[in-house]
């Protein structure tokens, strides 16, 4: 048992000159376009929250048509639609911005639910009254509603970026090189599935779990400053 | 068993000692109920009256000591000088036979009023269904509560919660009634219709050991009255004496503040 | 017009069909998810170190990978240990597993909204503590959990698109398989994106209901 993991442990030492460069090259695609899919997502999902909750019918309409959709449909669908279904309409994306474009479309959609929260959350009479007292429009904004805002939407905002991460690696599917892809490719090559997709589920948890611990931690001090401020 | 019979009490508490870690709750309670007597416990808030209470229905174990319910050992079985603590089936069983209302009412939210109180007798006696119905309607009159047999617990006061509470206990047909203040989360003006209801209860001849800050209801129902202080008991005997002519300082200064509020 | 409906009906075939196999996979790994999430999170309010530890490491591994990596040690490593898998099976142990895993911390959640005084009060009519469990504390969960366990299925049936990777014949399989042979590579792939919407939108109208009902229960 422990000579067999010994052995296990010994493919990964021989073979890492070849792997260890072209994992690490990988990682670092895996985390741009996390980047990336993330900072899309947020623009577009405040741009949709704004819209689903503006007076204009037409917006309203589409931007609630929008993220119904998007949250419906799985992100890879979108993401052979994007990178193989746009083609034959001369489309053409190389397989990051692919990959980037369709994961930020995807995830719009929760984040505007998020954003919508927020901003619903705060009810108007709370800016009133913060005006009544002498306070700047500036200052409410600055102490009254981007504190309880940032309550509300930070935890769940922390969580969605956990997941696109995560999510990257379905990116492999339209051969976008991330560290997935990179991890069944030498896979293929060596004959060393399981060893090299270990490996991979590995990175991802050392670049997941930190997140996750400060999602958590997050949570539970929101939640004390919530109990706080209703005395509760 | 020669000494406990069905003649003797219908509840002994030996010399229990409960501590919850370091912290010792209580540190030697005796107590002896008839058959159709009630006794009511009072003293300051965190003295141990909840886990006295608790400790008779085995709700908590106490750390040493022994409970007898109806010539019964509770709780645990013995051979020669060997107790051993009962399993939670065995526990159950004997537990069936004691009813508990609680401060809280516990009422259980996704079950309407008929149902909380059904559901004991169905699973724990057995009773079919129809039977079961019966005795909780029945039950839930005693606590003037027909009106609301249908409603779930959120949409009835907290009165009417405790009132279905008590019904809930008397379903089970219990030999011995355990209030742990029944009324102290109520509102003021619907501590009055659960007073009623347990005075009633009370007049029916039931056994009960009550555990109360309405002084004025404890010397009006209660035979024995016990004052319990930092976990022993320091004082008690008959309402009028230990109510009207207190005889320890400690019992005097909390009369007082009592009467204050 | 007509050449639509030819087109419609020629690749809506196939497409069903991968419907179906989608749906298969999502209900069984909800089964498992389900089985697993509610006896892990019953068995860690025992309270013993080691074995809550162990579930501990369980749920963050699962939680803090891709589902897709899942499947593909699963599907590829077995093999590997000399062990035959089949695409369907390897398919819904791995969603199972990682649904056991956010299911396990649903029902935790669940279990922990329900007040103590639930559970004594049945112990104190004579319930045992299996029967509190059975009759009290279980229906309830299940009422509290209701809602994100909507959202999860939700979840979970757009996961199931990952499985084509390792040649599951469910909606995506079937979609690239269609392009592949007639290259209507836009239509299918729409086709295929309507197809997982027709599925989840009614499950979404549905937790939204049992959401707006719990808001009225409070
Ligand atoms: N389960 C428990 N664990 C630890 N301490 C407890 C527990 N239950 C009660 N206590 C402590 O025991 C003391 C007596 O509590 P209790 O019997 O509830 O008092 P009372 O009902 O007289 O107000 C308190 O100090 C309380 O904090
Ligand atoms: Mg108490």
């Amino acid at each position: 048992m422990i000579e067999d993991f010994k052995g296990f442990l010994a493919v990964y030492v021989e073979n890492w000159s070849d792997w260890g460069p072209q994992i690490y090259e990988a990682v670092w695609v895996t985390i741009q376009l996390t980047i990336a899919s993330f900072s899309l997502a947020l623009v577009l999902g405040l741009l949709l929250a704004l819209g689903k909750l503006s007076r204009i019918g037409f917006l309203r309409g589409f931007c609630t048509a929008y993220i119904e959709v998007a949250r419906g449909i799985p992100a890879l669908a979108i993401l052979f639609l994007l990178y193989f279904g746009l083609v034959p309409l001369g489309i053409v994306f190389d397989a990051f911005t692919a990959g980037a474009i369709g994961l930020g479309m995807s995830a719009a959609g929760y984040i505007a639910e998020v954003f919508r929260a927020g901003i619903q959350a705060i009810h108007k009479g709370q800016r009133e009254a913060a005006l009544a007292v002498g306070m700047t429009p500036l200052m409410t904004f600055r102490y009254i509603i981007l504190p309880q805002a940032i309550r509300i939407i930070l935890p769940p905002m922390l969580n969605m970026a956990i997941i696109l991460l995560k999510d990257t690696s379905i990116c492999s599917l339209i051969s976008t090189d991330e560290l997935m892809l990179r991890a069944k490719d030498l896979a293929m090559m060596s004959f060393l599935p399981m060893h090299l997709f270990l490996l991979a589920g590995a990175i991802y948890f050392c670049l997941s779990w930190p997140l996750s611990l400060i999602t958590r931690r997050v949570e539970t001090m929101m939640q004390r400053g919530r109990r706080q401020t209703f005395g509760g | 068993m020669m000494e406990v019979g069905l003649a003797g009490p219908l509840l002994q508490v030996e010399d229990i000692h409960k501590s919850f870690g370091e912290l010792e709750v209580l540190k030697g309670v005796d107590m002896t109920l008839d058959r159709g007597h009630k006794t009511a416990i009072v003293g300051p808030s965190g003295c141990g009256k909840s886990t006295m209470l608790r400790c008779i229905n085995y709700m908590e174990r106490p750390t040493s000591g022994h409970i007898h319910l109806d010539g019964e050992l509770f709780g645990e079985t013995r051979s020669g000088d060997r107790y051993t603590p009962m399993n939670e089936k065995e526990l159950a069983r004997q537990r069936a036979h004691v009813g508990m209302v609680f401060q809280g009412f516990y009422l259980w939210p996704h079950l309407n009023a008929r149902d909380n109180v059904a559901i004991g007798p169905m699973k724990v006696r057995g009773l079919g269904k129809a039977e079961a119905n019966e005795l909780a309607e029945a039950m839930l009159e005693k606590v003037h509560m027909s009106h609301k047999i249908d409603e779930f617990p959120e949409r009835l006061s907290g009165g009417q919660q405790q009132r279905v509470a008590i019904a809930r206990a008397l379903a089970q047909q219990p030999k011995l009634m355990l209030f742990d203040e029944p009324t102290s989360a109520l509102d003021p003006e619907l501590i009055g219709e659960v007073l009623n209801v347990i005075l009633e209860l009370a007049e029916e001849g039931r056994s009960m050991v009550l555990v109360t800050h309405e002084i004025r209801f404890a010397r009006e129902v209660a035979d024995h009255v016990i004052f319990l202080h930092d976990g022993v008991i320091v004082e008690e005997g008959p309402p009028k004496q230990v109510i009207d002519k207190p005889q320890h300082e400690r019992l005097r200064a909390f009369l007082r503040q009592i009467v204050e509020h | 017009m007509e050449v639509f409906f030819t087109k419609l009906t020629a690749l809506g075939g196939p497409l069903l069909l991968g419907a179906a196999t989608t749906v298969a996979i999502t209900l069984a790994s909800l089964a498992v998810a389900i089985v697993i999430g509610l006896s892990l999170a019953l068995i860690r309010l025992l309270g013993f170190r080691p074995i809550n530890w162990l579930i501990s490491i369980y749920v963050e591994m699962f939680r803090n990978t891709p589902v897709l990596a899942q499947v593909f040690i699963i599907y590829f490593s077995l093999p590997y240990l000399g062990m035959k898998i089949n695409p369907f099976p390897a398919a819904v142990i791995g969603l199972g597993l990682n649904g056991g895993a956010m299911l396990t911390e649903v029902f935790r959640a669940g279990l922990n909204a329900i007040h103590y005084g639930q559970r004594e009060a049945a112990l104190a009519v004579g319930m045992t503590p299996w029967m509190s469990l059975r009759y009290i504390i279980l229906p309830q969960t299940w009422r509290i959990t209701l809602p994100p366990l909507g959202n999860y299925s939700i979840a979970l049936l757009k996961d199931t698109a990952v499985v084509s990777a390792i040649a599951a014949p469910e909606i995506m399989f079937w979609a690239r398989n269609l392009v592949t042979s007639t290259f209507e590579t836009t239509f299918v792939y729409i086709l295929a994106a309507l197809l997982y919407f027709c599925l989840s939108f009614p499950l979404a109208r549905m937790v939204d209901g049992f959401e707006r009902r719990q808001r009225a229960w409070q």
